[in-house]
């Protein structure tokens, strides 16, 4: 099965994106807690994208995939044309350092690192594609 | 969407927040703790009861508040979050570093103690 969903780079259309998640899963028996998790973790690098490679610019597209080959078995795709944003690059801040620093950013990366099971960054068709693959 | 109500209960400042916050509306929780903090409540309580789905950017929010709150001895207390909201915060760890209650009796309870 396979779901597909296109949306401009505003912050605005995160909650569309959440929708499209949520609709997309339904019926394949994830309790409310995961599905609660998947959505989280596609917000979150649905969000860094929009804001770090579009400068949330509604004029700039994503499109989203979600493929599921077999039952309990999830592959997001989060294709886009922006400036490559592979959070494997970057250092998680430690959470004493974000208290003391006050800084508001860097704990989305913490969280879709906690919650999938593998983020690949792949270049396909002159696209960058970021395959999120998560097995319940 | 998110709308940030206040009301203030026995000397306590209660920010109520009813539906989503993201990357879009973790500016409007902000604004609310800024203006509690900023009118000098000694107790903040946040009621998460009719609070949907929090990502990072809110949870950033509560985080950046931490050392202004102990610095100004304010007792800071959430209560009534549904599982999966209290899930994202437990994925970070934050539930250890942010008082959580289940209750807005619990909550006034632990904000007293606190401010003692």
């Amino acid at each position: 099965m396979s779901y597909h969903y296109n949306t401009g780079c505003s912050l605005n259309n995160l909650k569309g994106v959440r929708e499209f998640i949520r609709k997309s899963l339904d019926g394949q028996e994830v309790s409310d807690l995961e599905l609660g998790a998947i959505v989280l973790a596609l917000d979150e690098m649905c969000s860094n994208l929009m804001i770090h490679a579009h400068h949330c610019n509604p004029d700039h597209f994503i499109a989203l995939n979600i493929h599921i080959p077999v039952k309990g078995q999830f592959i997001f795709e989060i294709i886009d044309d922006g400036s490559m944003f592979d959070i494997n690059q970057f250092q998680e801040p430690k959470l004493d350092n974000l208290v003391h620093e006050k800084r508001k950013g860097g704990l989305g990366i913490r969280l879709v690192k906690s919650i999938m099971d593998k983020i690949e960054y792949l270049h396909e068709g002159g696209k960058n594609v970021c395959r999120l693959t998560k097995t319940i | 969407m998110v709308h940030i109500k206040r009301l203030q209960e026995d000397g306590a400042d209660i920010i109520a927040i009813v539906g989503e916050i993201d990357a879009s509306s973790s500016i409007e929780l902000d604004l609310a703790i800024a203006k509690s903090v900023g009118e000098g409540y000694k107790k903040i309580l946040v009621d998460c009861q009719a609070l949907e789905y929090i990502s990072s950017a809110g949870l950033g929010v509560f985080m950046s508040y931490i050392e202004e709150l102990r610095d100004k001895n304010i007792s800071f207390v959430l209560f009534g979050m549904k599982e999966r909201v209290l899930n994202t915060f437990s994925i970070l760890g934050l539930a250890d570093l942010l008082n959580i209650r289940e209750n807005k009796q619990e909550a006034k309870k632990l904000a007293d103690e606190l401010s003692l």
